[in-house]
C-alpha cells in the first residue's frame, strides 16, 4: 500500500513535470538573486550561504506544498484514500515521501551546484548535501500539517506560509548551522545529529498530526 | 462555593455558560481595573529608582507580566483546543478561539515594552536574543491560528484545524526556544542581561500584583469575547432569544 501510493504520486508528478522544474528553478534563481543584492565579495557571500541556501529550501518547499493534497482533494481521490482500511498514518507517510522525492531531492542534488557560486569548499558543498538530506524531509513532514490543515480555503497559500514558517525555525537554525560550522572549520556533526533527532521526531509525530487534520478537512 | 455542591459538566453546556460569564464579567472586570491602579501605583510612586537603570527599568512591571501572559495563554488556549476536539466539548473550543486575540495582544505588548526598554538598557532597540526571538515566534503562532481559524468558515471545523494547530504548535515551543537559545549563544556570545539587578521587595511586589491584574483581565475579557462567540454560533437556539 505504501509502495503503492509512492508510486501513484511519483507517476502523476512526471506528467506534471513542469511544476517540479518550477520549484526547482525557483530555489536556484532565489540562490543567485542574493549575489546580486548584497554584491560579489567571496568573504561575505561565504558568510551568508549557509542561511541564503537554507531560506531558499523553506521557500522552495512551501511552493510545493498546495499540490500535496490539493489536486487529489479536487478530484475526490483523497476522499477514497482515507476510506480505505489501510491506516492513514501509513499513507500520509508514502504521500509525503513521495513529494519529498519530487519536490526537494531535486534541490538537495543541485545545492552543491549552487553552492559553487558562493565560492565553498568541497567539503562544505558535501555537508550541504548531508544537512539538506537530513532536514527536507523535516521540511515536507510540518509543510503536510499545514497543507492538510488548509486543504480547500480560499487563502490557502498565504495560510500555508503563515502556518508553516514559524515551525521550520528550528530545521533553519540546525541546518544553517551545519553549514557554518563547517564553513568555519568546526565539526558539523553536532548539527547534523540534531538534525537527526528533529527528523525522528517528524516522522513520528507528524504524519499522525497530518492524517487527524486532513480527517477534519475533508469531513 | 463549595466543589461538591456544583455539577461543572452544567457549565459545559453553553446555554448555562452564557448567563454565569455574564454574571463574572462586570466582578472581574472591577477587580482587575482596581488592581492594576493599585499596582500601578505602587510601581510609580513606591518602588524605588533603579541605581543602574534610573526610571527605565519601571517598564518591567508591565513588561514581565505581559510577557508571562502571553506565554501561559497559549498553553491555556492549546489545553482548550484539545479538549475542545478530544470530547467534542464545543464551550472549550470557543474558549480556545476567545483566548487567542488576548494572547497574541499580551505577547504583542511584551514586544513593543521590551523594544521601548532596550533602548535605554542596551542601546538598541532589537536584538536578536533567545527570549527576544522566541517570543516573536510565539506571536507568529498566535497569528497563524487566529487567520487560520478565521479563514474557515464552519466553525466545527475551525475549531478542530485550530486545535491541530495549537497542538503542533505547543509541542513545537520548546523546541524552537531551545533551537533558538543554541543558535543564539553559538554566535554572538553573551548578550547583556537585564536582570543584573537586584530586585527590591516593593518591585517585586507591584510586578506580581500587576501580573494578578493582567490575569484577572484576561479572564475578564476572555468571557466577554467568550459570550459574543456563544451568541453568534448558537443564534438560532431558543434559549438565547430568552437570556438576551
Amino acid at each position: 500500500m505504501f509502495r503503492w501510493i509512492v508510486w501513484r504520486d511519483l507517476v502523476l508528478a512526471w506528467r506534471r513535470r513542469t511544476d517540479v522544474l518550477a520549484t526547482l528553478f525557483f530555489f536556484v534563481i532565489v540562490v543567485s538573486l542574493y549575489p546580486l543584492g548584497i554584491g560579489p565579495e567571496v568573504q561575505l557571500l561565504r558568510r551568508i550561504a549557509p542561511g541564503v541556501v537554507w531560506v531558499a529550501a523553506l521557500l522552495a518547499s512551501m511552493l510545493s506544498l498546495g499540490r500535496l493534497f490539493g489536486n487529489d482533494y479536487q478530484d475526490g481521490s483523497l476522499e477514497q484514500i482515507l476510506l480505505t482500511p489501510q491506516p492513514v498514518y501509513l499513507l500520509v507517510f508514502g504521500k509525503v515521501f513521495a513529494h519529498w522525492l519530487v519536490s526537494e531531492i531535486p534541490l538537495v542534488v543541485i545545492a552543491p551546484v549552487v553552492g559553487l557560486q558562493f565560492g565553498l569548499s568541497e567539503n562544505t558543498l558535501a555537508i550541504i548535501v548531508l544537512s539538506l538530506l537530513l532536514g527536507t524531509p523535516v521540511l515536507s513532514m510540518i509543510g503536510s500539517i499545514g497543507a492538510a490543515l488548509t486543504l480547500g480555503l480560499r487563502s490557502a497559500n498565504v495560510l500555508v506560509a503563515l502556518l508553516v514558517l514559524p515551525l521550520y525555525v528550528p530545521v533553519l537554525i540546525f541546518g544553517a548551522g551545519a553549514i557554518e560550522a563547517s564553513i568555519g572549520g568546526l565539526s558539523a556533526k553536532p548539527y547534523l545529529l540534531l538534525q537527526a533527532a528533529t527528523l525522528v521526531l517528524a516522522i513520528v509525530f507528524a504524519p499522525g498530526a497530518t492524517s487527524a487534520a486532513l480527517r477534519i478537512s475533508v469531513e | 462555593m463549595s466543589k461538591t455542591t456544583i455539577s461543572w459538566y452544567k457549565y459545559a453546556a453553553p446555554a448555562n455558560f452564557y448567563p454565569l460569564a455574564g454574571k463574572m464579567v462586570p466582578w472581574f472586570a472591577i477587580a482587575s481595573a482596581l488592581i492594576f491602579i493599585v499596582g500601578l501605583y505602587i510601581s510609580f510612586f513606591v518602588a524605588p529608582t533603579d541605581f543602574q537603570q534610573g526610571n527605565s527599568y519601571r517598564i518591567i512591571f508591565i513588561h514581565v507580566p505581559a510577557a508571562w501572559m502571553g506565554m501561559f495563554l497559549y498553553v491555556l488556549l492549546a489545553i482548550y483546543a484539545g479538549i475542545g476536539w478530544a470530547f467534542n466539548a464545543r464551550l472549550a473550543s470557543m474558549m480556545a478561539t476567545a483566548i487567542a486575540p488576548t494572547g497574541a495582544i499580551f505577547t504583542f505588548i511584551s514586544l513593543v515594552t521590551g523594544s521601548l526598554w532596550g533602548r535605554p538598557a542596551w542601546g538598541v532597540w532589537w536584538v536578536w536574543d533567545a527570549r527576544l526571538t522566541s517570543t516573536l515566534i510565539l506571536m507568529f503562532l498566535y497569528i497563524g491560528f487566529i487567520s487560520l481559524q478565521s479563514s474557515i468558515e464552519d466553525p466545527r471545523r475551525a475549531d478542530r484545524a485550530g486545535a491541530v494547530l495549537a497542538l503542533v504548535g505547543v509541542i513545537n515551543v520548546p523546541i524552537i526556544y531551545f533551537s533558538v537559545q543554541w543558535w543564539n549563544s553559538l554566535h554572538q556570545g553573551a548578550t547583556i542581561t537585564a536582570k543584573s539587578f537586584k530586585m527590591a521587595p516593593s518591585m517585586l511586589a507591584a510586578m506580581l500584583i500587576l501580573l494578578a491584574a493582567c490575569w484577572i483581565y484576561s479572564i475578564a475579557v476572555v468571557l466577554a469575547r467568550v459570550r459574543c462567540i456563544i451568541r453568534e454560533r448558537e443564534r438560532e437556539a431558543p434559549w438565547l432569544a430568552e437570556a438576551v
